[in-house]
């Protein structure tokens, strides 16, 4: 990890990996309190709209994280990769610079209005203020989704005479086919992050025998949506994802799937040890034909391995880009057997009573992030070593005055400081799901048990 | 085409100054006028809903600046790494400050976020005047068109120049006081009582100063940056530019005596638009002034190609009139004086 390069890289990795537990949180929450809003209105029902305030004080939280900790991806396109964007800034600057005018511009007006004020707004006016605020993040997250799409990529572009990359086509940019598929992966991941965490403060609630009307609220909505949520995540949205990456990027599939041998019939991996000097997977438990089957559709289709490719063209990482991308998708999977499970359940009327269910559902919080995150280290070290995939070679975008000893100051700075910002999320995010959102409830609201007071 | 931009990311940036400005400045001065706790909880809800919206304008000013000059982007954002990072922690620590702070009602929380608040705004309009002044003093870049400047070198205006030598830090010392100056008229107009004659106070004190270091800084940037003359022999119509920074400043003085408290803020926004317009349209057509003249940035060779700059062209004014519909919706809303009882933030 001594060079330039290295840490300009683990710089980044680091500070986005950090951030993005927040949008991911935060944009599927906004999808459900928009819904949790919807049924307050058309059922009328004051419980409704208090498990969306509870989850507003939890999206506030989120948000306030999301921003703070956002600002510094934007500035480290600059700082930190200077002659990327140098390169690419007339293209990717383009979405970057949309994605403050129209979405952070939306969000920031509206997210006042959303968090405090349901007494001025009444109803329908504060279901507008989530839904504008449910609408910025998901812009913004096409936005930013736009801009990796490019990369990943690259079209609507020429060479200007300086090897600078000219913008030609702004719809090009805007609606590429990648960035279309690439978004609906990344909503649904989303969403999974949403509703696990949403039914995991339900089944906590249920669990500890408090909030009982809220506890099955949040787990209804989190189990209905989540169920939808995972199954699309695998088909269509997984597998487009696949189709794009055989067809654009088969360095990279070979090297996700760890295939170093080109073959008709190739078989997928569900585990081993990719072993890459030696260009074998260790201690493989196989399914044969499989990876042909998902990648051509056809079980004995040709799949090109490693050993296809120049070794300078392979991605950089295949040990950490193959476990990530294996994570991710065992997770993927595990979400389905969960919510699935889940939902069977929920439409016999027995999850609320099935302990052992609600058990499962609380301690998968976590995963849902974990899996974001495989998601994206797939994405982002499955173009290696690409910055611009075919244009621009990684090795040649950070900044050429910027050394290592400099780099490492501010990592260090930002490792620092987001530790205690982490503690403190916490500590915030535990405190509101121990006040619950019973707290206040007028007397006869329906409030089924005492609630749980500060 | 290139001009143009130019015009538009200097606007971009002096509207980012304007807002951000008078929310930074509250920072600045929080503990000098608001000497109870419930003083400082009306400071802060006096920008609570607006901070945020306020700081997305850095936001979008970067991102357009990025996508019309991106080689200017790459160049300053690397070569001000550092100031540039700690920028960054200071926005971290300020957003968290503000938007935590009133999550718990404890005596140990509230002051612990409204020290971190206030110090991280009162370096943030340091380190703000500090960048502009080592833009229009210029910067060691070379033929690659990078530089990097360490935070300093013999604070003298050398060929090696740091990010602070005694005329960025004169500049520095000019931007706080000119933000708290600013941040007080604002909490005179939105606030009541013994906090409202304190930001009285606190502005008339700043104001002198802000005079002597105006006339100070015209002064000494004239001779530092021969650019700027140049420019004002070529333009003469650009001295609107710094007269209107002359009578905002003499309006600000002026309202202030005669206690109209939202003209005295919008004095200082006229002020401040003079000022920074000033010093745009001193160092053009440069972008970024070098040590060595020859190597610096212009518009036109920082500039995107003319098709990125032309598309940007239509969605930057559809995004900038949503932008006018929510800044009035959001301002006209929250008109009037904080309430000293309510809790209308947090």
């Amino acid at each position: 990890m001594g060079s330039a390069l290295d840490v300009h890289r683990l710089h980044f990795a680091f500070t986005i990996t950090f951030h993005y537990l927040f949008p991911q949180l935060t944009m599927g929450l906004a999808l459900l309190i928009v819904l949790l809003k919807s049924i307050a209105i058309r059922t009328n029902d004051e419980h409704f709209s208090r498990a969306a305030h509870f989850w507003a004080k939890i999206f506030g939280i989120n948000f306030a994280l999301g921003v703070v900790t956002g600002i510094p991806m934007e500035f480290q396109f600059g700082t930190n990769w200077a002659e990327f964007s140098k390169t690419a800034g007339g293209v990717i600057g383009q979405t970057l610079a949309m994605e403050g005018l129209f979405s952070f511009l939306l969000e920031s007006t509206f997210l006042g209005l959303f968090l405090y004020g349901e007494k001025k707004l009444g109803r329908v006016g504060h279901w507008w203020a989530a839904f504008f605020v449910f609408l910025g993040s998901w812009m913004s997250g096409y936005f930013i989704v736009a801009t990796d799409a490019w990369m990943q990529h690259p079209i609507g572009y020429q060479l200007g005479a300086h090897h600078e990359i000219e913008l030609t086509s702004f719809w090009g940019l805007l609606l590429n086919h990648w960035a279309l598929w690439q978004y609906a992966h990344t909503m649904l991941g989303a969403i999974q992050t949403g509703c696990f965490v949403m039914a995991a403060v339900g089944a906590f609630y249920v669990l500890s025998h408090r909030d009982p009307f809220y506890g099955r609220t949040f787990l209804r909505t989190g189990v209905l949506v989540g169920v939808i949520a995972a199954l699309l995540q695998l088909e269509p949205s997984g597998d487009m994802q696949g189709k794009l990456i055989t067809q654009y990027q088969p360095t990279t599939l070979a090297a996700m799937e760890g295939l170093f041998e080109s073959q008709d019939g190739a078989p997928l991996a569900i585990l081993g040890q990719p072993d890459v000097p030696k260009r074998t997977l260790d201690n493989p438990l196989i399914v044969p034909n499989m990876l042909s089957f998902l990648t051509y559709k056809h079980w004995n289709a040709h799949v090109q391995g490693l050993n296809d490719f120049p070794e300078d063209q392979w991605p950089d990482k295949i040990e950490l880009l193959y476990f990530s991308y294996h994570v991710m998708v065992g997770l993927g999977t595990i979400f389905i057997a969960i919510m699935v499970l889940s939902a069977f359940l929920l439409w016999r009327k027995k999850l609320f009573e099935a302990r052992w269910m609600l058990w499962i559902i609380m301690l998968s919080v976590p995963l849902p992030y974990i899996a974001n995150t495989a998601g994206w280290l797939t994405a982002e070290l499955g173009r290696q070593p690409w910055l611009i995939y075919g244009l621009m070679r990684t090795a040649h975008g950070f900044s050429p005055r910027v050394n290592a000893g400099n780099a490492w100051f501010t990592l260090i700075g930002f490792m620092g400081l987001y530790t205690v910002l982490a503690i403190l999320w916490l500590f915030l995010i535990y405190r509101e799901i121990e006040i619950g959102p019973e707290l206040e409830a007028r007397p006869g609201a329906g409030a089924l048990e005492p609630s749980v007071a500060e | 085409m290139e001009t143009l931009w130019f015009c538009l990311v200097a606007v971009m940036l002096a509207l980012y100054v304007l807002l951000d400005g008078f929310d930074l400045g509250a920072g600045a001065v929080h503990f000098l006028v608001a000497k109870t706790e419930e003083e400082r909880r009306q400071v802060i809800a006096s920008i609570g809903p607006v901070w945020d919206g306020n700081e997305v304008w850095l936001l979008a000013a970067a991102g357009t600046l990025y996508f019309a000059f991106p080689a200017l982007y790459a160049s300053s954002f690397s070569g001000f790494y550092l100031p540039l990072m700690m920028v960054l922690w200071l926005l971290i620590l300020r957003g968290t400050s503000i938007e935590f702070r009133n999550h718990i009602k404890s005596p140990i929380w509230i002051p612990f976020w409204d020290f971190f608040f206030s110090v991280s705004s009162l370096l943030l309009a340091i380190f703000f005047g500090a960048a502009l002044a080592n833009v229009v003093r210029g910067v060691p870049l070379d033929q690659s068109g990078y530089f990097f400047e360490p935070l300093w070198t013999n604070f003298r205006l050398s060929e090696q120049t740091g990010i602070l030598d005694w005329y960025t830090i004169l500049v520095g010392v000019q931007a706080l006081l000119v933000l708290m100056m600013h941040g007080s008229l604002w909490l005179q107009w939105k606030t009541e009582g013994a906090l409202n004659q304190r930001a009285a106070r606190m502005a008339s004190w700043c104001w002198w100063r802000v005079l002597v270091l105006t006339a100070l800084v015209t002064a000494v940037t004239f001779s530092i940056q021969p650019q700027v003359s140049v420019n004002f022999k070529t333009w003469p119509l650009g001295y609107i530019l710094p007269l209107l920074a002359v009578a905002g400043l003499a309006g600000v003085q002026f309202e202030l005596r005669r206690k109209n408290e939202r003209n005295a803020f919008l004095s200082s926004c006229a002020y401040l638009l003079g000022l920074l317009t000033s010093a745009v349209f001193g160092v053009y057509p440069m972008v970024l002034p070098a040590r060595n003249p020859i190597y610096a940035l212009t518009i036109h060779n920082a500039k995107a190609a003319d098709y990125g700059l032309k598309v940007g062209l239509a969605w930057w004014l559809i995004g900038m009139i949503l932008a006018a519909i929510y800044f009035t919706h959001v301002y006209s809303s929250f008109a009037g004086k904080v309430s000293s009882d309510s809790t209308s933030h947090g």
